[in-house]
């Protein structure tokens, strides 16, 4: 069997997966259908390992396969394809390898589910559509995967359809991302119009000629490729949950959480940063977007890193973590070093997943308990979950020794925190500085607030014993921890009475009583400890051809790197004190960390009860939420009202047809005769008058 | 096949005859009720294969007028029939969806069964009458006559208030077609024929081109239906039983915008272009207006019937860009928005059927008892938001690009309308399906049935189809689509 063949199954398997759990579970049972879509998974997994691995050490030169014509009007040319090159084999084994571990995982986690199959379809059919999205060969297809990940993000947000919370989380999601999309398809569409193809191959090698030319857009005339690369970039900024449009991913939460980990993790919100590094042939020649993006990314790694500080939702501080980190990844982008974006990306991937399924297999353990502060000594309990998620947090502190190595977050993150300075340093810009100082102050928050998880959870002493002596006064905190939980407003404007988090399907809310957390099943720290191996050392196997010496040879092309770019280059040869210092400041985040709940424990506690403004403005997640409430949802739903009950009813119809002709012709009599029998009559005779006007028309005109 | 296009137009009003004959040979109504819905079933299921077979022996490649009949009739006007890339595919539409609008009146239509069908019957003749004439005047016939059984089919067979709908339908669309009644005549004074293929050749004087653009305009923009004349759509909509729906949204809008195929572009060239910014600002003004008119509502029924009104706003965009993305993708979104509304209102039967009544608050929590219908659900609400992989985006992305080369206001306004699609849908979908049950009426509720599920099968297989292979309906519009826009674009000197 060809390469050629095998890719083709392997971008498919999950699909028919999809379809086999999806159509015939309920007839098939639990077990098939959870054995049909793990198996396939595994086998696209091997898959793109086989094409990686060939990729990467083997001879393997970029092809596109192409399937089906898609779309067909003129110049507008768009196929069905498989595009394989150093971009898409890197983001298959991303999503393939924590697709199917998270499959697998899913066995233990959703044991007690009893809709497993629908679970698993989905699951698989968001990998498929990743996997399309992924090997696009033009900006059909791309926004085709886009939308459809978007689709199965909805549906696994919203899984637990009982839930207001949930449902609630899912539309926020879709229409979030709809936003984003809004700003992709005027992107796509402007790329269309300037080079009459939206065709990535046929695209790239004419980017050039419109640089430093401009379009016209809304009446006024841009920088053609800025304004392109700026519309494009707001659908990135909507699926990887930046700053502005962040607001959908802490929600999306309320999915369960190997979902979480997947695909508000480590696949669907990095698609973002692999459309931005894909298109560097269009952000080389757009200066001004590019420093957009580096704007946005960095603004976005030190916002949700704040955010992260003072949560007590174990998931929602790793979601704020995750935007946090895709902040990284474009801003490396936007300084030019798409290739450190891209090698953060790849060892994310599995230090977050790690990270969100060791936070699953607490909340497991834990009886779907995920307050922090309800949890406390663990590690005893838990003994490998904690092993692994000490891991995952060193991996994302990005702990290491420059010059000597470290686990995998350190030689992603350090990479593009160096390639920040040197933009600024060969005199790229402002910008660059300000990435790179924000770079180094958010490693020192993501110490901070990924050490303050790992102690409040598994340190300290187990406030989960006491819970049935407290119990009266956790209704209090309760209360406090609903309202500062953002329900989405439901149609008629009421506040969705926010459900307490552990409310699913199979929980029953009544055991407040003594709690026995447990370790997980084998079946889910299998996937664990798979992670690990990926978090620990994907950094220091894979950094030279990201990054490294191989550098040139691995991406063979696929990141187009303008002449005046060296700043991965330049990266490497940083000041000393540049070097050290996200080491240093990783230390005092782990040093305050351990201070303020280890050392003195409690003291965590007490200052999240004075309650503070800063606190606040934190915990409130800066009022977004809020604020866009106010202003887009009770906004709109205003104007709505005004179109319908004023524009529609009072203006058009009250003018039209309710004037006084009409109401007088309605109150007559004979209108009710309609009823009786006599409206055949009446057609009859309105026949043929018709016919009556139309022949004396004719004849009368002579024609 | 000579004489397919008058069999595949006459074939139902035969099978009206038929009903009618079976009628007089039994005893009562109810009697010959089965024997009323069998013959339409069985009726406009031979003409969907007639029309398949017409379009099996179509070549798309050909740009004229195909299967041309052709008789003189009477004072200049001519028994004229021919369809071309644009016209077969509502042919197809028509024929594809009238099994299904008979199907889904079997059990819930019991009431006068023999005349129903019957107006159906002559309604399907009417519609595919529209699309085969070319001859002005055959078609002014064709196309007014199809208010008729419309409006009986609302009037009789409709909900509480259907005679104001039905009324308010009615006078609506006569009084637009007034004076497009009056610009025929003028044209065919002033050309010598009322030939449509000769009319489209004739250069109107520029200086009348406005006016006569105008008075087609006011009547295909009540049928499409443009803002601000829609209003009488979300009432025909609630009023009509669920089939009457299904055709109104899938076929008679679709009338609207291929009459300004057929006569605003290819003839008044120079008054589309020049009435351009009238029909975007109409246009783009319906997608956001309508769309957020339907997020409001507390019918289903209504919020689907502004959604299309949102939807028709994407078609005129498109046919009024002057480019290829544009029209055909204007062709496709009504092709496709016919098989996404039809079977979002058969959604809605499927419920009202069951609970009658159609407030969204009364519904919630219907995922629990009806997997299969939730899923069906789910995916038409998906294509109705344009999601790529269904028919729905194809259109949406084609007539926006047409727009935006035409201006880049218009398309960045109606792209804001696909987040605003996306919050009524699935605000409606959430408030009817998710969340636990609570109205205790429901808790019996059953899930579809095989015959419901039979007539979801066909669009489900259409709209997914279309979705991924749209080379199904663009090797068709392609070349009849070419040859219009390079003609409009010679005829306006550009």
């Amino acid at each position: 069997m060809t390469l050629q063949t095998l890719v083709i199954l392997g971008v498919f398997a999950p699909l028919l997966g999809a379809a086999i759990a999806g159509f015939f579970g309920r007839r098939i049972g639990n077990v098939p259908s959870q054995a049909v879509t793990t198996g396939l998974l595994f086998f696209s997994c091997a898959v793109a390992w086989t094409v990686f691995g060939q990729w990467t050490w083997g001879h393997l030169e970029p092809f596109t396969l192409r399937l089906l014509p898609f779309i067909n009007v003129g110049d507008f040319q768009s196929a069905w394809s498989i595009r394989i090159d150093a971009l898409s084999a890197t983001m298959l084994i991303v999503v393939t390898s924590v697709s199917s571990l998270v499959h697998l995982y899913s066995w233990g986690y959703m044991a007690e589910d009893d809709s497993k199959p629908r679970f698993f379809a989905y699951l698989s059919l968001f990998t498929f559509m990743m996997l399309a999205l992924v090997t696009a060969a033009d900006f059909m297809q791309i926004f085709f995967g886009w939308e459809g990940v978007g689709l199965a993000s909805y549906l696994l947000i919203g899984f637990w359809f009982k839930k207001p919370t949930a449902s609630a989380a899912a539309i926020k999601a879709f229409v979030v991302n709809r936003v984003g999309d809004f700003g992709f398809v005027l992107g796509i569409m402007t790329i269309f119009w300037m080079y009459g193809t939206i065709e990535f191959a046929e695209l790239f090698p004419m980017i050039g000629e419109r640089a430093g030319t401009t379009w016209e857009f809304l009446g006024v005339q841009w920088s053609a490729l800025d304004l392109a690369g700026f519309l494009l970039f707001i659908g990135a900024m909507g699926k990887s949950a930046q700053f502005f449009l962040h607001t959908w991913l802490p929600d999306a939460m309320e999915g369960p959480t190997p979902v979480s980990a997947l695909i508000h993790a480590a696949t669907m919100v990095t698609a973002g940063v692999y459309m931005v590094c894909l298109l560097s042939p269009i952000y080389e020649h757009a200066p001004g977007a590019a420093q957009i993006i580096a704007i946005i990314g960095a603004i976005t790694a030190l916002f949700a890193a704040t955010v992260g500080l003072t949560q007590n939702d174990i998931k929602r501080v790793i979601a704020y973590s995750t935007c946090s980190q895709l902040g990284y990844m474009f801003f490396a982008a936007g300084v030019g070093a798409y290739q450190a974006a891209m090698f953060h990306l790849f060892t994310h991937a599995f230090f977050k997943a790690l990270l969100f399924l060791g936070a699953g297999s607490v909340i497991h353990g834990m009886h779907h308990e995920q307050d922090m502060r309800r949890m406390g000594g663990l590690w005893k309990l838990l003994p490998v979950t904690y092993a692994v998620m000490t891991i995952g947090t060193i991996a994302i502190t990005g702990l290491g020794i420059p010059g000597v190595g470290g686990f995998a977050g350190f030689y992603s993150k350090d990479s593009i925190i160096e390639s920040a300075f040197a933009s600024a340093a060969s005199g790229h810009s402002a910008v660059g500085m300000f990435a790179f100082f924000v770079g180094i102050i958010a490693a020192g928050l993501t110490a901070y607030y990924s050490w303050r998880l790992v102690f409040m959870t598994f340190h300290n002493k187990p406030v989960w014993k006491e819970e049935g002596a407290h119990h009266a006064d956790d209704h209090a905190t309760d209360a406090q921890l609903e309202t500062h939980s953002e329900p989405l407003p439901d149609a008629d404007g009421h506040a969705v009475a926010h459900a307490a988090h552990d409310d699913h399907a199979h929980d029953d809310h009544a055991h407040h009583g003594p709690l026995h957390p447990h370790e997980s099943p084998w079946v889910m720290l299998v996937p664990l400890l798979a992670l690990s191996v990926g978090a620990v050392a994907a950094g220091f196997v894979f950094a030279p051809f990201f990054i490294g010496h191989h550098e040139h040879e691995f991406w063979r092309g696929a990141i187009f790197v303008g002449t005046h770019n060296h700043v991965l280059h330049e990266s490497h040869d940083v000041p000393t004190w540049v070097k050290w210092s996200p080491l240093i400041l990783t230390l005092i985040g782990t040093a305050f960390a351990y201070w303020i709940y280890v050392a003195r424990e409690g003291m965590g506690r007490r200052m999240a009860e004075r309650d503070g403004v800063v606190y606040r403005f934190l915990y409130n997640k800066w009022y977004f939420d809020e604020l866009y409430d106010f202003v887009f949802v009770r906004g709109f739903r205003a104007i709505g009202n005004f179109f319908w009950k004023v524009g529609d009813v009072k203006i058009i119809d009250g003018l039209g047809p309710n004037g006084a002709a009409w109401a007088s012709l309605k109150s007559a009599a004979r209108l009710a005769k309609i009823q009786s029998g006599y409206v055949y009559h009446y057609a009859f005779v309105m026949l043929l008058g018709v016919a009556g006007l139309l022949t004396f028309a004719i004849l009368a005109w002579g024609a | 096949m000579p004489y397919i296009l008058s069999l595949v137009t006459f074939l139902p009003l035969l099978g009206a005859l038929a009903i009618f004959v079976a009628r007089l040979a039994s005893r009562s109504q109810d009697a010959a009720a089965p024997a009323a819905r069998w013959i339409a079933l069985g009726v406009t299921l031979a003409v969907l294969a007639v029309s398949v077979v017409l379009v099996a022996g179509f070549d798309p490649a050909n740009t004229g007028y195909q299967f041309v009949e052709f008789a003189p009739w009477f004072a200049g006007a001519s028994y004229h029939l021919g369809v071309d890339g644009v016209s077969i595919l509502f042919v197809l539409l028509t024929a594809f969806l009238m099994p299904i609008c008979i199907l889904a009146s079997w059990k819930s239509i019991e009431t006068r069964v023999v005349e129903y069908m019957i107006a159906f019957l002559v309604l399907e003749t009417l519609v595919i009458g529209v699309f085969t004439s070319l001859d002005l005047f055959l078609f002014y016939i064709f196309f007014e006559g199809t208010l008729v059984p419309m409006f009986l089919i609302i009037g009789i067979w409709g909900g509480q208030n259907r005679i104001y709908a039905a009324y308010k339908f009615f006078l609506y669309t006569l009084l637009g077609s007034v004076l497009m009644l009056l610009a025929m005549l003028w044209m065919a004074h002033t050309a010598g024929t009322t030939s449509i293929p000769e009319l489209k050749r004739f250069a109107f004087d520029p200086a009348v081109q406005p006016i006569l653009w105008l008075a087609f305009f006011a009547s295909f923009a009540v049928k499409m239906p443009m803002w601000p004349v829609h209003t009488w759509l979300p009432d025909a909509h609630v009023q009509a039983p669920t089939a009457g729906s299904v055709i109104l949204a899938g076929i008679l809008l679709k009338l609207g915008g291929y009459g300004f195929i057929l006569f605003n572009v290819p003839m008044f060239p120079m008054a589309s272009e020049m009435f351009r910014p009238l029909v975007f600002t109409l246009s783009v003004i319906a997608i956001v207006y309508t769309s957020l008119v339907a997020w409001r509502q507390t019918d289903i029924k209504k919020l689907i019937a502004y959604s299309s009104v949102a939807h028709m706003g994407f078609v005129t965009l498109g046919i009024f860009s002057g480019n290829d993305q544009g029209m055909q993708g204007a062709v496709f979104q009504m092709i496709s928005h016919g098989l996404i509304s039809g079977a979002l209102f058969l959604c809605v039967g499927v419920v009202y059927d069951r609970m009658h009544t159609r407030e969204i608050a009364f519904y919630g929590g219907l995922t629990n008892r009806m997997p299969w219908f939730a899923a069906i659900f789910l995916m038409f609400t998906m294509a109705n938001v344009g999601l790529p992989g269904t028919s729905g985006f194809i259109g949406e992305v084609l007539t926006m690009t047409g727009a935006y080369r035409a201006s880049t206001w218009a398309a960045l306004i109606a792209a804001s309308g696909v987040i605003f699609s996306a919050v009524y849908a699935l605000t409606l979908y959430r408030a009817v399906m998710f969340g636990e049950i609570t109205n205790p009426k429901l808790q019996t509720i059953t899930d579809i049935d095989k015959r419901e599920l039979l007539l979801f099968v066909p669009l489900i297989v259409g709209t997914l189809w279309l979705g991924v292979y749209p080379g199904a309906v663009l090797d068709y519009t392609g070349p009849a689509v070419e040859a219009l826009t390079n003609a409009y674009r010679v005829a306006i000197g550009g």
